[in-house]
């Protein structure tokens, strides 16, 4: 019975190519899927160092590639993880014909075999997921950026999209957490680098140069951000200050990535009061008025 | 010789049968409710259909069982709400839900198109809850069945409180018996010392079919801030580690009653759900699975059918039960 359960298995992989049901895309969606996603089996094109502790990561994904939208993200399931069964969330960085990538750093045994898998490898994916960042129309509000780490990563896709450039800022702790910032100078964005230990750019946190541009500039701005949690209510509490509008991508731990396992939710006003929503799919990307900060405490 | 060429002969035999007659029968009967294969989803892994419309054609499961519902919407517990653990995950999500009136305004359209049955989970904090949540369903038309969850580790009120005491989930069935014809089916809690009393409790009081096992009472600790990794400090334990704890209870009740069993667990594929089966559940439902897998219950259908023809036996319903336990 082994041996047969074993080749059924392998059977089931090989068929394991594409899933979608076919019967609800399109028109026929009903309206609270929002997100067209799937689930593919794909290859990975390459999975190459990027700094000391982050990792780039392309995956060919023909079906998934041209759906994905700025601030979305894409669960991956690191089939050589044995004992550590779910899938794993990471915001999908670049758009190129038909694969996408994702950059990602080495911080737990996903992540770890994550880094050991190579070209040619397989991957199971479902995406993309979640509700992501609004672009920006032409002649609209100058988009700001803030972004933390590898928080830069969800950031891409909308500066590369948006017909309006803009400033980005990019903190982090040292001079290796600075993430692609020749890649956001090439988009011909203005890229302003903080470390909190000054060996790159400014001292001190992102926040700061942030606070200053608002300063010398408050209205006809959004913000953007992605990020820890902690940077996100502070650059939320001085969008808020400024009266500026803000969408914030929130990173929270996640199990299933479609909305069923209610792992992820954050407190999001609601009526009078507040009320749990899903960062996997009424996020990650929230309005930071629509953000309860305080509550649930 | 003459015996080998005599079962061989059997052997072409049945296969002849199952040839003249085409595929194996996977249907398999829970109270008045007929199911097209045994394979169902786990409540609370499964959100309401709708999440994973666009990832499998839900039409080919089993039945669809959906999240808990009490009569009023519940905001859940504080987060974290779950945690990774070595093969399992624990989860303390406090039963966060949209309420009667929010369900069946947001999910029944859709969930009232589907083919196969869909199992309503429900629970309250009270005996009369309960009554009042199954009469509302009851009310609705089109309900497969509902499945009493007096085994939640997660909540204050209700849930495990009612699974672990015998006179209360003989009120908690007796009370919804009362007021609905559909098929009850109690989800058991694995946290009592023998099960076989708390089956035949719920057995008695009206129960068509029993759910075993909800998720097992626990605890995760991060050493270097010495703190509990849920904001619930314990939650429930499911995924393939509980799988032989499930395995145990549901071969103990087969044996304390006759009404079927859906059993669960950490299934993973189709060789879990045998193994079910072969213990002596009559259906399974796939549940954590669903959160790392989607396609797992389509797999573990494909995987059952597989080991049927394989066996060359004609109907799910031959290997319900057939274990055999040497005295």
């Amino acid at each position: 019975m082994t041996t047969a359960t074993v080749t059924s298995q392998k059977k089931n992989t090989a068929r394991l190519e594409c899933h979608y049901n076919p019967k609800l895309t399109g028109s026929a969606l009903p309206t609270m899927l929002a997100v067209p996603m799937l689930e593919q089996t794909v290859q990975i094109v390459s999975n190459e160092r990027d700094t000391d502790s982050y990792f780039r990561l392309v995956l060919r994904a023909p079906q998934i590639a041209p759906l994905i939208q700025p601030g979305q993200f894409a669960h991956v399931r690191v089939s050589t993880l044995k004992d550590a069964l779910l899938r794993r969330p990471f915001s999908i960085f670049q758009v190129a014909g038909d694969a996408f990538s994702i950059l990602y750093k080495t911080v737990g045994k996903g992540t770890d075999a994550l880094a050991r898998m190579g070209r040619g490898e397989k991957l199971s994916v479902i995406a993309p997921l979640g509700h992501g960042f609004t672009v920006p129309k032409r002649g609209g509000e100058t988009p700001l950026l803030v972004a933390g780490g590898y928080g830069m990563a969800a950031m891409y896709l909308l500066a590369q999209r948006s017909p309006q450039k803009g400033i980005v800022f990019v903190g982090g702790r040292k001079r290796i957490d600075i993430l692609c910032e020749k890649e956001f100078q090439a988009l011909g964005w203005d890229v302003r680098v903080t470390t909190e230990d000054g060996s790159h750019g400014e001292k001190g946190l992102v926040t700061r140069p942030l606070l200053k541009e608002l300063k010398r500039k408050g209205h006809h701005r959004k913000v953007f951000a992605c990020g820890p949690t902690g940077m996100l209510k502070a650059v939320g509490k001085i969008a808020g200050e400024f009266d500026v509008p803000a969408e914030l991508s929130m990173d929270e731990h996640m199990c299933c990535g479609v909305g069923v396992c209610l792992t992820c939710v954050i407190p999001v006003k609601a009526g009078d009061g507040w009320e749990y929503q899903r960062t996997c799919t009424e996020g990650p990307v929230f309005n930071s008025r629509q953000v309860e900060w305080e509550a649930a405490k | 010789m003459k015996a080998k060429v005599q079962r061989l002969k059997a052997k072409v035999a049945k296969s002849e049968v199952r040839n003249a007659e085409g595929e194996v029968n996977l249907s398999v009967q829970i109270g008045t409710m007929t199911l097209p294969n045994p394979v169902m989803v786990a409540s609370g892994t499964f959100g309401y259909g709708v999440e994973y419309a666009q990832l499998l054609d839900l039409n080919q499961l089993g039945a669809v069982v959906v999240k808990g519902i009490r009569l009023h919407p519940v905001r859940g517990n504080r987060t974290p709400r779950t945690v990774e653990v070595t093969s399992g995950l624990i989860n303390a999500i406090g039963l966060q839900g949209p309420g009667v009136d929010g369900f069946i305004k947001k999910y029944w359209p859709f969930l009232k198109t589907l083919k196969v049955p869909t199992i309503i989970n429900i629970w309250g904090t009270t005996v009369e809850e309960y009554a009042d949540v199954a009469r509302r369903f009851d009310a609705l038309g089109g309900v497969g069945a509902l499945e009493l969850n007096v085994s939640c580790p997660n909540i204050k009120e209700g849930g495990a409180q009612f699974g672990t005491d015998l006179r209360l989930i003989a009120q908690v069935v007796a009370a919804c018996r009362k007021v609905t014809q559909l098929p009850l089916i109690t989800k058991m809690s694995p946290n009592v010392v023998c099960i076989a009393p708390f089956a035949r409790a719920a057995a008695d009081a009206g129960s068509d079919a029993l759910s075993i096992m909800n998720s097992y009472p626990a605890m995760a600790i991060d050493v270097e801030t010495r703190q509990p990794k849920l904001a619930n400090i314990t939650g429930g334990l499911t995924g393939p580690c509980i799988k032989p704890i499930a395995i145990k209870l549901v071969w103990e009740a087969a044996q304390a009653v006759k009404i079927p069993i859906i059993g669960m667990g950490g299934i993973q594929n189709a060789a879990d759900a045998i193994e079910f089966m072969v213990a002596g559940a009559a259906a399974v439902a796939v549940g954590t699975a669903n959160f790392y897998e989607p396609q797992t219950p389509l797999q573990v259908i494909a995987g059952i059918r597989e080991f049927l023809e394989e066996h060359r036996l004609r109907d799910v319903k031959e290997i319900i039960g057939s274990v055999i336990v040497k005295k």
